[in-house]
């Protein structure tokens, strides 16, 4: 019997149906191949981008300062002696700074010489100085030190960014080269954290540049499209889905939600220029009107996604509830809603995290500019986390080239968490049925 | 759905609206070749004014001013910025929407130059040697023809042997208008198959680039033009003096007519391809905007637009002193726009 079964086996592989066999094996071998050479290309491509932003941006985080002992002499700062606010804030601090320097390099004492020094300061360090005195202006008359920064192409300088030699484009001359290397030999030129770039607003001094103003801007937009989109959304595909009966409507209404998932958010950005700004005459440049915008993007991905987690909680809930007495709102809003609630999360934190992202619509309504002081309100202009990454790339000092890959290293981790915490909610909320 | 959505985003909008107060801000837009002295002074301003630090937008020479005549009322720019004069066309705009005093402040001047990597051949070129590589047509032996040059020696043998390509600002930034006036009119003026030609059909040789791939339009911002100088050593950009002054150790400029594009040559106008930048002031704004005037002043004052101002280590190339006195004392006093 087995010797039957094996010899009608072994001619079976023998003959046609054999090579068939063999056929279809290589197939989905090679659809296998090629499924894998898909993500691995997608993700050297991913590698690719990654390296490059981190390689060039990571010195970033860091900002080179210069260890100097301060003399805050009275006769420079405040030499009436009244020591009231006015004096202080608009005192000669760049004086102060450049005898520090000078005490160190007592050669540099000539016309040349301290502008020299001078311009190897940041106008940071004057600020610094500023600040300590009017926080406590006691100290005047006291001798300091204190790390302060240094002007941006000594910075790039150090990190390695520009060449030493005049001839090849360095900025700097043989002597005060020799100062930057007398400093660093003797530890008093370092690389620090850069707090700049995560405390202040946007600067033409790249040293002093900060994402702060971008990132409350950033925020703000969202809060608004938050506010609008979540609560407009969800609405919508409850009604859609739970109320409205199929008819010619609802269907030209979901075609159209679905054409608007895809519209080019340029065409919002404009849609926003023409109502908010020249009809409702709100202010420009504000995240008010980026948020509203933003809500426009938005607003599409989040019906949808709503949609299909309304549609996934299966009908004998609802039957059930209905069978016990429930009224329809009831049914909804304490068992529908509810079981829904994971899926309808990941897709508004999908949703927004598509709106942080987005430039081109705030090109229009002008968002795109440079504002130094960061929003207090929602109504005061801002720019936005992706605008400064494109503003900082078009500046044509060298310094902002490693603070544009900073700024994306930074609205990447945004993305990443958003996106994280919408895959942490559906693995955490999400009920199988 | 767009319905509902535009109807509560609307009724959000004026709720909100009503909370809005005057604009304690100055706005200013224009050019992107004066955007980084303008910020600049911005800051500056708001560091020690006290007043709020303008908001300033890169919106090109030409939309600047679009914005800024679009009329008279508050939410429209106080200043705009520009990388060439404004055309009568535009005063004419402006007036019709009720824009009718204006003021011109030259700030000083910007060296357009045609460079390529560090890594590239020198460049040594002449406007006649640029019109020939970058026009549509050239006159060839008597004849206009279709642009014959593939290789830089074709052109002159003195020039290398390299392929021509050149990466030149779209139309739509205010350098293209300076290029086309002070590098190809010039050159192409200067043929005498051109000069018998009316003054339409002369314009369209002079201004018509080519389309064959040799000469490609940058509409992006200067730093692409920079990419793509150090990632072909032999492409030839035309980007700005700032650019320049920023990454001399990437890219070098080439001669034009025999001039090196340094500081000192723009200044002086031995430099053959440099263009005055400007500013214009909304009058009727000032005294209703608050700080105006003032920045007016910090933009005129000698350590920003001096000689050893902030402003020159940021590139501009400063006006003389006599000019600069003149021009200070006609914007302290809003003097009006005369054409």
């Amino acid at each position: 019997m087995t010797e039957a079964v094996e010899q009608l086996r072994a001619s079976v592989i023998a003959g046609k149906v054999g090579a068939r066999l063999q056929r279809r094996y290589a197939a989905e071998k090679r659809f296998r191949v090629y499924g894998v050479a898909a993500i691995a290309i997608a993700l050297s491509f991913l590698a690719v981008l990654l390296v490059s932003i981190i390689a060039q941006g990571y010195s970033a985080f860091v900002q080179t300062e210069v260890r100097l002992t301060l003399d805050l002499d009275p006769a420079v700062i405040d030499p009436d002696g009244k020591r009231d606010h006015a004096t202080l804030s608009s005192a000669d601090y760049a004086t102060v700074i450049r005898n520090a320097l000078l005490a160190r390099f007592p050669d540099a004492d000539d016309r040349v010489g301290r502008r020299e020094l001078s311009h190897m300061m940041s106008q940071g360090a004057e600020l610094e100085v500023r600040k300590l005195v009017l926080a406590d202006p006691s100290v005047i008359g006291s001798r300091r030190e204190m790390w302060l920064p240094v002007a941006a192409p000594v910075d790039q300088l150090i990190k390695g960014n520009m060449e030493r030699a005049p001839d090849k484009g360095g900025q700097f001359k043989e002597r005060e080269l020799a100062r930057i290397d007398a400093l660093k030999a003797d530890g008093s030129l370092q690389t620090r954290f850069n707090r700049w770039l995560f405390t202040e607003g946007d600067s033409r001094q790249p040293e002093l540049a900060g994402l702060w103003g971008a990132v409350v801007g950033s925020f703000y937009s969202l809060l608004v499209t938050l506010a609008l989109s979540f609560p407009l959304g969800v609405a919508t595909a409850v009604y859609l889905e739970e109320f409205a009966s199929r008819s010619r409507w609802t269907d030209v209404i979901e075609v159209n939600i679905n054409n608007l998932a895809a519209v080019p958010s340029i065409v919002f950005g404009l849609l926003g220029l023409e109502i908010f700004l020249n009809l409702f005459e709100l202010p420009r440049s504000s995240p008010l009107v980026g948020g509203l915008v933003l809500t426009l993007v938005s607003l599409p991905t989040i019906i949808i996604a709503a949609r299909v987690a309304l549609k996934a909680v299966p009908p004998w809930i609802r039957e059930a509830a209905l069978g016990l007495g429930a009224s329809r709102l009831q049914m909804v809003a304490h068992h529908v809603l509810p079981l829904a609630m994971p899926g309808i999360l990941t897709g508004t934190i999908i949703g927004m995290a598509r709106a942080v992202g987005e430039s081109a619509p705030l090109l229009m309504i002008g968002m795109v500019a440079f504002i130094v002081d960061v929003p207090a309100t929602p109504m005061d202009p801002a720019t936005a986390l992706p605008v400064q990454v494109y503003l900082w790339a078009a500046s044509p000092e060298r310094a902002f080239i490693e603070r544009t890959s900073a700024a994306i290293i930074v609205l990447l981790c945004f993305l990443a968490v958003m996106n994280a915490t919408a895959i942490y909610l559906r693995k955490r909320f999400e009920r199988r049925w | 759905m767009i319905r509902k959505t535009l109807v509560a985003a609307a009724v959000a909008a004026v709720a909100l609206s009503g909370t809005a107060h005057a604009r304690d801000q100055i706005r200013i837009v224009g050019s992107s070749t004066v955007y980084p002295f303008a910020t600049a002074v911005a800051e500056q301003f708001g560091k020690t004014s006290g007043f709020k630090t303008p908001v300033v937008e890169s919106t090109g020479s030409g939309g600047g001013l679009k914005l800024f005549c679009a009329g008279a009322d508050e939410n429209s720019p106080d200043i705009t910025n520009a990388s060439r004069r404004i055309e009568p066309s535009e005063v004419a705009a402006c007036a019709a929407n009720g824009v009718k005093d204006i003021t011109e402040v030259v700030i000083g001047y910007d060296g357009i130059v045609a460079a390529n990597s560090v890594h590239g051949p020198k460049f040594k070129l002449t406007k006649a040697q640029l019109f020939k590589a970058a026009a549509k047509t050239v006159p060839v032996d008597g004849k206009l023809v279709a642009n014959p040059y593939t290789k830089w020696s074709d052109i002159d043998p003195s020039l290398p042997k390299e392929d021509i390509l050149l990466y030149i600002p779209a139309p739509n930034h205010g350098t293209r208008d300076a290029w086309n006036e002070l590098v190809m009119d010039p050159a192409c003026d200067a043929f005498p198959e051109v000069k018998a030609l009316d003054k339409a059909a002369k314009k369209a040789v002079c201004n018509t680039l080519r389309e064959d791939g040799a000469e490609v339009d940058v509409s992006e911002n200067y730093t692409v033009t920079l990419q793509k100088m150090i990632s072909q050593p032999a492409a030839v950009g035309v980007t700005t003096f700032s650019y320049l002054d920023q990454n001399g150790d990437k890219i070098q400029a080439a001669t034009v007519d025999g001039e090196v594009p340094t500081y000192d040559n723009i200044a002086s106008g031995k430099y053959p391809v440099s263009r005055p930048l400007f500013f214009y002031v909304k009058k009727s704004h000032v005294g209703v905007i608050p700080g105006i005037k003032e920045y007016i002043a910090e933009f005129t004052s000698d350590k920003a637009w001096g000689k050893t101002g902030y402003l020159a280590e940021k590139g501009l190339i400063t006006l003389p002193d006599d000019k600069r006195k003149s021009e200070a004392a006609n914007a302290k006093n809003l003097g009006n726009l005369k054409l």
